[in-house]
């Protein structure tokens, strides 16, 4: 035992042992460094890796949260306190009517002030510059509902629907459907909505969501105009208004009881999560998306654990060197997990600002916004950090190999 | 300071197992005094390889006693035997340098075992090594840059650097011509002798016989008298 390690168990041998400690774990991070940089091209190419995986994830999580951003971005804007659906309605570009009378019924509990019918359904819309059809989610609602609080919808536009053949159109709609903003400020827009003439009275902004590229709002009565098919007496969504100071969830749980089980009875939050659940579970794409992150951390840890494994690999006498002139097997540990954290932090830095480029583009180009938040950057950069880490735990093994009595 | 630097008794040593084991020594016992200049000698095969790792704490003691710089290394566990390397400098057949970090890096690495060292004390010390072996020009040199006798000699200041009580050296001249060789060794010497460090050397390169205070020969795992070319390192008898 050396002089030196004898004093550490002294009184103040806890004292003595934190300096210590982050003092070797310093020069190990020193090595670290040293070795990586030692071979630029060796470190670009762990790097490029790294910065892939990077951009890979903070890709599939940026579709991914913004098609559930968008996906409930019209539930998110709706006014009242509990919803009805029916049953068999899976998400709201695609719902199946229930009978109107269960809010009716609904009207029997003294907590429910009013109840409001909204109609959804998908049209044609014919764009008047090109003649091109694309479909869009058509809402019809009475415009004194009060029910959408929407950017840009004022009472004002709303009134204007109640005229024969007039909708509000969706300012961030596709460019597809035409210029209809551009077009609304120089004039009056008319074209044709599943083959029957419509004009834009106003506009409003919604944008596009995974299940439809644009919006537009009518009356009740211009929704049945367009969509003649539709059984009079059934509404696609039941909005309910609750007097003030009502508890929205007991009255949920009270109407879920009391109504047939044809419809489901949501509240805001419930109806907004439901529509994500829908995205995110029944539909495929919430599981792509996350098989796409899971690809990214994988690809990510094979590069990381092969450049790892292979500089030890390459190195193997050093390291039996540095362990036969006293080097415990913890500091060359830290050695690997530094190199792994130096990866992390020099890849994630160029993946996060292309990733953020990209995201722009995304944005510019398809319509669908991509936003980098601090809980993104958080997110990503936990996992590219599990992802070194774990390479570095795994390459850490080979370090066994390095053993100090072969070097004679 | 009494007591040796090495003193190792009733040595034996295995590989493998059961039935098939081999043994590679056989009841050795071997002293080196403080400051004592050892050649061991032998035919390949002969165990002094493995006598060299059981000294220096690299491979556990199976049977006998083995004290090293007052450390009794014969039941040790791993951390004392890591405790232990750090009293010892090895210097081996290759200079083992790591690539990628220069001449005084790799010297002041024997150094950063003790992280409380501050780093320019680290430094001078490693730069006054080098300037010892007489590489004081090539500090900060990598050691692709360098020939094979300044990576030994680099080697060499690594292993004296942190002032231990003991050298060993396996065949630190068989990667070089005789010449370079024969400087390197004698270079080796005269450090350890001003600095009254012990040193157990390896080798079968006769033409270096002469720097040994002594010479141990083995074969087959057994000391045996030492040859009688070795009889006039013999006569000296121990230093220090």
């Amino acid at each position: 035992m050396s002089p030196r390690d004898i004093s550490t168990r002294g009184d103040d041998a806890a004292r003595a042992d934190a300096p210590r400690g982050s003092g070797s774990a310093m020069l190990a991070f020193r090595l670290a460094w040293r070795q990586l940089r030692h071979e630029p091209s060796r470190l670009v190419a762990a790097l490029s890796g790294v910065m892939f995986a990077c951009v890979l994830i903070f890709m599939q999580l940026g579709f991914m949260t913004a098609l559930l951003d968008s996906a409930v971005s019209l539930q998110l804007g709706m006014k009242a306190e509990v919803y009805l659906l029916n049953r068999t309605t899976e998400a709201l570009w695609r719902s199946s009517p229930f009978p109107r009378a269960r809010l009716m019924q609904a009207l029997a509990l003294p907590e429910v002030a009013r109840v409001v019918p909204l109609y959804v359904g998908n049209a044609v819309w014919k764009n008047p510059v090109d003649g091109q059809k694309r479909t869009l989610l058509l809402l019809g609602l009475d415009p004194q509902a009060g029910l959408l609080a929407l950017h840009g919808l004022t009472q004002g536009k709303l009134d204007m629907v109640s005229r024969p053949d007039t909708i509000l159109f969706d300012e961030r709609a596709k460019p597809q459907f035409g210029p209809i903003a551009q077009m609304l400020a120089e004039g009056p827009v008319r074209t044709e909505l599943n083959n029957r003439r419509v004009e834009v009275a106003g506009m409003f902004a919604v944008g596009p969501t995974f299940g439809t590229e644009g919006h537009a709002i009518t009356s009740e009565v211009n929704f049945r105009r367009y969509l003649p098919g539709r059984a009079f007496g059934e509404a696609d969504v039941g909005a309910i208004f609750l007097r003030p100071g009502s508890d929205a969830q007991a009255v949920r749980d009270r109407l879920a009881a009391l109504l047939p089980d044809d419809v489901v009875v949501l509240t805001h939050d419930g109806l907004v999560q439901f529509e994500r659940d829908y995205w995110t579970q029944t539909a495929p794409i919430g599981f792509v998306f996350g098989l796409g992150v899971a690809i990214g951390v994988v690809v990510g840890c094979v590069i990381v654990y092969q450049i790892l494994f292979s500089d030890i690999s390459r190195h193997i006498s050093e390291y039996a060197t540095l362990k036969a002139v006293g080097y415990p097997n913890a500091y060359l540990s830290k050695v690997v997990m530094g190199e792994a954290l130096i990866l992390a932090v020099l890849g994630f830095i160029p993946g996060a600002v292309i990733a953020r480029g990209l995201y722009a583009l995304a944005s510019a180009k398809i319509f669908i916004p991509l936003v980098m938040d601090v809980s993104k950057i958080v997110l990503v950069f936990s996992l590219i950090f599990g992802m070194c880490l774990l390479s570095g735990l795994l390459a850490i093994r080979k370090l066994r190999d390095a053993n100090p009595a072969d070097m004679f | 300071m009494d007591e040796p630097a090495i003193a190792a008794q009733g040595i034996w040593h295995r590989y493998g197992e059961g039935e098939l084991a081999k043994p590679v020594l056989q009841d050795v016992a071997i002293e080196v005094a403080r400051g004592e200049i050892v050649l061991l000698t032998g035919p390949s095969g002969s165990g002094k390889t493995t006598l060299l790792t059981l000294i220096g704490a690299l491979r556990a003691v199976q049977e006998g006693s083995c004290r090293v710089l007052g450390e009794e290394l014969a039941g040790a566990d791993e951390r004392t035997r890591v405790l232990a390397r750090r009293r010892i400098g090895f210097i081996f057949q290759q200079h083992n340098l790591l690539g990628f970090l220069t001449a005084r890096q790799n010297v002041a690495m024997a150094l950063e075992l003790d992280p409380e060292l501050a780093d320019a004390e680290r430094l001078h010390r490693s730069d006054a090594m080098l300037d010892a072996v007489g590489l004081g020009d090539k500090t900060d040199a990598l050691p692709a840059k360098l020939s094979g006798g300044q990576r030994q000699r680099v080697a060499i200041a690594r292993a004296l650097v942190h002032e231990p009580g003991l050298i060993l050296a396996d065949e630190p001249t068989a990667a070089l011509d005789s010449k370079t060789g024969g400087e390197a060794v004698r270079l080796l010497r005269r450090l350890a002798k001003e600095r009254g460090t012990a040193i157990l050397l390896v080798t079968h390169d006769p033409r270096i016989l002469d720097v040994a205070d002594r010479v141990v020969a083995l074969e087959d795992g057994r000391v045996v008298p030492a040859a009688p070319e070795t009889g006039g390192a013999l006569a000296r008898g121990p230093a220090g």
